[in-house]
């Protein structure tokens, strides 16, 4: 199983070969509450790393989903827009956003481990 | 200034709630459940909900009371029964809202019912439209707790016997614990319910009572879903001082007597809008797909001119689908009028919708 690593932004990425697999943290769907809604990029659209790939709305508010890693997208989640609660049932699973092809690995380097994570969300939070 | 916290801060700790502040309190948000969880809770069983933080003004008066009032509330309060209540407006000259509120009639006078955002500025505008004539009494030490949803009924009445047989928009004074309460049938969820009035210091025991009886609590993210649903107005989002009763589509509320007679403030205004129509309208607005179009969002026609702004809107539990409202110029206000929503950048198609959302009938009372 390869490394899961993850972003400020909380999104998580996990790398296999060139492909990137992308969603947002447990940390992140407790913070939003309820999600109702989910918007993902196109697929074969090409995305900046920390550019804007999607949306995700709770019942509250709005929140612009980021990529961390820059790309082309390869596929996408058609059943987190058909039922966004799954979201805030299996986020770091079933529940993934979106696949990139990455152009360079070494954007990887600066994100964080799950130990590292924990502990920025931690502090983040309180 | 400190935010305030109500009598049952403890409480909503105690079953992990988030807090938000709201109009100067800090006020629960949700609890554990979440918001769609709370909210499909209310429809389907019981809700209770702090509302402590609206004001209950009292204003204590006979016959002159009345009069006077009459030349402020388009209503018809000389006819308005004991502990019967009424839904209206506090106005500016122009008829613009300065707060929306409920008014009940009580043995030595009236309690009405305000926004907690507004409720000082009511106080102090009432106080000088009245000339300082009655003891008013803006009581900050009752709480207000409502209890919604088709099980609240029963559930309400094992605790505080004899509710059950109030009617819809009336109420009476109770007794918990050998306090005297004040419960109206009547809410802001499209449901079935119950406003209670009691003391601060007895507040936290009526409610761990109703939690016991298998209420549960609700925050404030559900009201606004459930509200909203039931196309029930906010004030502040649907209702400002820049908006009429007419154009906020509430004219139901105002008493046709009283229209005849012109005789309160805003009338001229009043009288002309609804003699000559009005410009701007609210309405209920469906989105087709799934994306919510909030506060703010602009209305556009098929022309693609700017018609109007959405004033309220999120995703409905019940309806499973995203809901808004929000005022349109007149001529774009008939139902099923296609218009389009700009949300981030891009027009999502949406159609004029009659209000509410969810509709489940208000019980009248066993006595009916």
């Amino acid at each position: 199983m390869s490394e899961v690593k993850y972003s400020k932004e909380h999104e998580w990425i996990r790398l296999e070969g060139d492909i990137a697999t992308i969603g947002i943290t447990q940390h992140a769907t407790e913070l939003l509450g309820d999600i109702v809604f989910a918007e993902l990029p196109e697929k074969g659209s090409k995305l900046e790393k920390d550019g804007t790939a999607g949306v995700v709305e709770s019942t509250k508010a709005a929140s612009d989903v980021y990529t961390p890693v820059g790309g082309e997208v390869v596929e996408t989640n058609p059943s987190i827009v058909d039922n966004p609660s799954i979201i805030n049932q299996d986020p770091e699973n079933i529940a993934w956003f979106f696949k990139l092809r990455i152009k360079d690995k070494s954007e990887m380097d600066s994100l964080m481990s799950k130990d590292e994570y924990d502990k920025f969300a931690k502090e983040t939070t309180t | 200034m400190e935010t305030k916290k109500t009598s049952l801060y403890q409480l909503h700790q105690d079953y992990n709630a988030k807090f938000v502040e709201f109009a100067g309190y800090q006020m629960p948000i949700q609890y554990s459940g979440g918001i769609v969880e709370e909210h499909k809770f209310t429809r389907n069983h019981s809700g209770i909900f702090d509302v402590s933080h609206m004001g209950q003004l009292f204003i204590y008066g006979g016959d002159e009371l009345i009069k006077d009032l009459e030349k402020i509330f388009p209503l018809d309060l000389k006819n308005l029964r004991l502990n019967h209540s009424k839904y209206s407006f506090l106005m500016d000259k122009d008829a613009g809202i300065q707060d929306d509120l409920i008014i009940t009639k009580i043995n030595e006078g009236f309690l009405i019912i305000l926004n907690a955002a507004c409720k000082d500025n009511d106080f102090k505008i009432l106080k000088e439209l009245l000339k300082e004539k009655y003891k008013m009494v803006l009581d900050e030490n009752r709480s207000l707790i409502a209890i919604q949803g088709p099980k609240s009924s029963q559930i309400l009445n094992d605790v505080i016997d004899g509710v059950k047989d109030l009617n819809f928009m009336s109420g009476n004074w109770f007794l918990f614990d050998n306090q005297k309460v004040y419960i109206t049938r009547s809410g802001y969820t499209g449901e079935d319910g119950f406003e209670i009035s009691i003391s601060n210091n007895f507040v936290s025991k009526l409610t761990r009572e109703l939690i016991d009886k298998g209420s549960k609590l609700v925050g404030l993210g559900a009201r606004d879903t459930l509200r909203l649903e039931a196309g029930l107005c906010l004030y502040g989002n649907d209702l400002d001082k820049e908006k009429t009763p007419v154009e906020a589509n509430l004219k139901w509320a105002i008493s046709k007597e009283r229209i005849s007679k012109g005789d309160f403030i805003g009338s001229d205004i009043i009288i002309k809008q609804l003699n000559n129509g009005v410009t701007k309208i609210r309405v209920g607005i469906k989105p087709e797909g799934r994306v919510i179009a909030r506060e703010k969002t602009k209305i556009f026609n098929q022309s693609d001119a700017h018609i109007g702004e959405i004033t309220s809107g999120t995703f409905g539990p019940s309806v499973n689908g995203p809901v808004a409202m929000g005022y349109v110029e007149n001529e774009f206000s008939k139902k099923n009028t296609k218009v389009f929503l700009e949300v981030r950048g891009k027009k999502h198609a949406a159609s004029i919708c009659s209000l509410p959302f969810y509709k489940k009938s208000y019980v009248k009372g066993s006595n009916e």
